[in-house]
């Protein structure tokens, strides 16, 4: 059961993480080119941690690459915010800060955590994810509040991905577990510190909160959009062509 | 008998794979050497989740141990995590000279409030954050406005 969780908040970091270095190469700017990637190997590896973690407390024998490689769609157990599609610049940084925005506190709390590597893996991570926030938060600012393209296409960020994010909040059967056990924290007392900083940003950025959205979910159970299955497709085909190879 | 303090001088000096004018006992990465049989087990911490680095400087310090005629093995410390208030006084003053502002006072990275980074080249105060993100997951990237410099700053965590 506990590696269950574990393996909800490995998927998370790593379809973002994949989600982040599809853009190397198609970055509007060198800069972000450079940054994207460097988010995306924070995430990937905060993945690895969890994945070897979660794979020793399942004593199946799975180590980190059979569990990002070698599970299906419906085996992942990733929320549904980070297997949207990149879309444009706009709905990639605010994809990001509403997951950071979560993560941040999240770790933050996990670093009081019963088990000693993800206490480890939780002490790093709230410092590295302290910055995407940072830099999406930026971003998202000065695109809400730029010209009228750049609001406009903020506004239909938060239109196409503000649903997604009910999902942050709450606890599948295998999380509930984990933080009965001291493991993980609650998700749902996440919600004030992502509503504050959540709400500073978009007042900066000069865009609206939606109100009463109807949160889709599903990802936790293993039901997914089809993205997820293009997003294993390209992952996981080398190491499917290739089993059992190492670098 | 393995010379643990040997080990430890041998493991601290090894420079880092991407800014070589530190080493490792400069970063303060360096937790301890502690012996376990005849293998000194070198206990280093991991600066980012994913730098890349982190394997090149674990496998560095392994030769070089080796080369020295002492078998050893890397243990990962992940608790409690790295930060940069633990790079040396010697170490910030080596990236400074290098042309790498160090990292500024604490690990706190405060939502949007940035703490002045000096040019490493003039010392001005007058600096620009140009991207939060440099050419390793360590490093931020700014620009004076008094000697017109691009450098990189060792970013605070
Ligand atoms: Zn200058």
């Amino acid at each position: 059961m506990m590696h269950e969780a574990l393996l909800e908040i490995a998927d998370d970091c790593l379809v973002l993480g994949h989600r982040l270095s599809e853009w190397c190469g198609h970055a509007p700017m060198l800069e972000e080119d450079l940054a994207l990637p460097n988010m995306a190997l924070d995430l990937i590896g905060v993945a690895r941690g969890l994945y070897a973690r979660a794979g020793e407390l399942e004593d199946a024998g799975r180590g980190e690459d059979d569990l990002a490689y070698f599970r299906g769609e419906r085996e992942f157990r990733n929320c549904l915010l980070v297997e949207r599609p990149n879309e444009d610049f706009a709905q990639t940084m605010l994809r990001q800060l509403y997951f950071a925005a979560f993560m941040e506190p999240f770790w933050r709390a996990a670093s009081a955590s019963s088990d000693e590597v993800v206490h480890g893996i939780a002490g790093k991570a709230a410092k590295e994810v302290a910055y995407h926030i940072r830099h999406t938060g930026e971003w998202v600012i000065r695109m809400g509040d730029g010209t009228v393209e750049s609001a406009a296409r903020m506004a239909r960020a938060v239109d196409a991905l503000h649903r997604y994010t009910g999902e942050l909040f709450e606890s599948s059967p295998a999380a509930r577990a984990a933080e009965a056990a001291g493991v993980l924290p609650v998700r749902e007392e996440m919600r004030g510190d992502w509503d504050r900083v959540i709400g500073m940003i978009f007042t900066e950025a000069r865009l609206v909160l939606p109100e009463d959205t109807h949160m889709h979910s599903g990802g936790r159970a293993g039901l997914h959009g089809e993205d997820l299955g293009h997003i294993l497709a390209e992952m996981q085909s080398v190491a499917r062509a290739h089993p059992g190879a190492v670098w | 008998m393995i010379d643990l303090d040997r080990a430890a001088e041998i493991a601290g000096a090894v420079p880092d794979p991407e800014i070589p004018v530190v080493t490792v006992a400069d970063l303060g990465i360096l937790r301890d050497v502690v012996a376990d049989g005849d293998i000194a087990v070198v206990r280093l911490s991991p600066t980012y989740s994913g730098c890349p680095a982190v394997l090149a400087i674990e496998l560095a310090v392994e030769a070089s141990l080796r080369d020295a005629g002492i078998p050893a093995r890397i243990e990962r410390v992940m608790a409690p995590a790295w930060t940069t208030d633990w790079i040396t006084a010697g170490g910030r003053e080596k990236l400074r000279a290098y042309g790498i502002a160090p990292p500024v006072g604490g690990g706190k990275a405060v939502l949007f409030a940035a703490a002045a980074v000096a040019c490493p080249r003039c010392g001005s105060k007058a600096t620009d954050r140009v991207s939060e993100f440099g050419s390793t997951p360590c490093k931020a990237h700014y620009c004076c406005r008094d000697c017109r410099e691009p450098f990189d700053h060792f970013k605070c965590i």
